[in-house]
């Protein structure tokens, strides 16, 4: 991974080709993210990645001084850095060849991708509290006639009986739906807007509008503009 | 509600030389239509029986009849496809969406017009002026 922005997803809307087609497309507003610091496989980190700061802290004047919402401990990573505290901070994992185009302080906006490009998408996608099965796994339920009566909606069977006398694991069944770490791969940047730091992508992204997205360069792809 | 950033991008997808036209309207048309690498332009002409989503999402679905079978087309109204509409009869209609027409034939389908419409504030056609 060379290259990763944080940032907000806004919505959807659609975008008209010169050619007339209608491109359904997800704004997001990234960065500008702040380079805090820069781990080494050398130092004492023992690997390499980029620390971006994404969002300022609240903070207001008080006697003169700049108080921000943060404590003590958390500020001193900005302080170290010289840095402006932000309100989270994010990891970026990259070669030690990429991580010298990079230096402490330095502002990361949304033009490090270009149009076209192929992206991953990083984002915690809408939660459905705890569903059943039919909604978290897509089972098709039970039959409604012939008799059937409070089971339309179950999973079936979960097993067999004395062999091996257990349920398997991983066996799909209802919980917690929604609400994780979902990546989207193979994306594809349809426009920038380094003015208003927007990238558009082609396609959807996951979360609610709203929600903290990361944007990066493929991991997989094999066409790359 | 839709983010200021949003709508600022749908904006500038809006075109500005679509004439005014309703629900119950009978408008032509002008798409244009590429073969190869031959452009050409079909003119379609219908009644106006829906008007559907805001900004530059909003479409619209023209009804026809075409040698005794009813067709039905949806446009975006400000896809760059489309190379004029013209309104040709000013429609009076009650309803918001007319898919009541679909099981009408003949005269009964027939949409009662209006010589002028009084909200009208720009020309009636999109090239007149």
């Amino acid at each position: 991974m060379a290259k990763a922005i944080y940032g907000r997803k806004v919505g959807m809307t659609q975008i008209f080709t010169p050619a007339g087609d209608c491109v359904a497309v997800t704004v997001v507003k990234v960065g500008p993210c702040t380079v805090v610091r820069k781990k080494t496989a050398e130092g004492k980190d023992g690997y390499n990645a980029l620390v971006l700061g994404f969002e300022d802290v609240r903070s207001c004047e008080y006697n003169g001084e700049t108080v921000y919402k943060m404590n003590k401990p958390e500020l001193g990573v900005f302080k170290a850095a010289g840095v402006d505290p932000c309100k989270s901070i994010h990891e970026v994992r990259m070669s030690s060849a990429d991580l010298d185009k990079y230096e402490v302080g330095q502002k990361v906006n949304a033009d490090i991708f270009v149009a076209g490009e192929v992206i991953d998408v990083i984002g915690t996608s809408k939660g459905s509290g705890f569903t059943g099965v039919m909604k978290r796994h897509n089972f098709g339920g039970a039959k409604r006639s012939h008799g059937a009566h409070e089971y339309m909606r179950h999973g079936g069977s979960i097993g067999t009986t004395s062999t091996p006398g257990r349920v398997m694991k991983n066996r799909k069944m209802a919980g917690q739906c929604g609400n994780e770490r979902v990546t989207v791969q193979n994306l594809k940047v349809f426009s920038v807007d380094a003015e208003q730091n927007l990238i558009l992508v082609k396609g959807s992204i996951p979360g609610a509008n709203g929600s903290v997205v990361c944007v990066q360069d493929a991991a997989k792809s094999r066409h790359s503009l | 509600m839709t983010s200021p950033i949003i709508s600022a991008i749908e904006k500038k997808q809006m075109r500005s030389d679509i004439p005014d036209f309703r629900v119950g309207d009978t408008v032509r048309v002008h798409v244009n239509i590429k073969e190869g690498d031959k452009e050409r332009i079909q003119v379609y002409e219908g009644a106006v029986i829906r008007r559907s989503g805001g900004s530059s999402r909003e479409s619209f679905t023209v009804r026809k009849i075409s040698y005794g079978v009813g067709v039905e087309r949806t446009f975006p109204v400000h896809s760059p496809k489309i190379a004029k509409i013209e309104v040709v009869v000013l429609g009076n209609v009650r309803r918001a969406k007319l898919y009541y027409l679909r099981d009408l034939r003949g005269k009964a389908a027939r949409i009662k017009s209006v010589r002028t419409r009084k909200a009208f504030a720009v020309p009636v056609t999109g090239d007149a002026e």
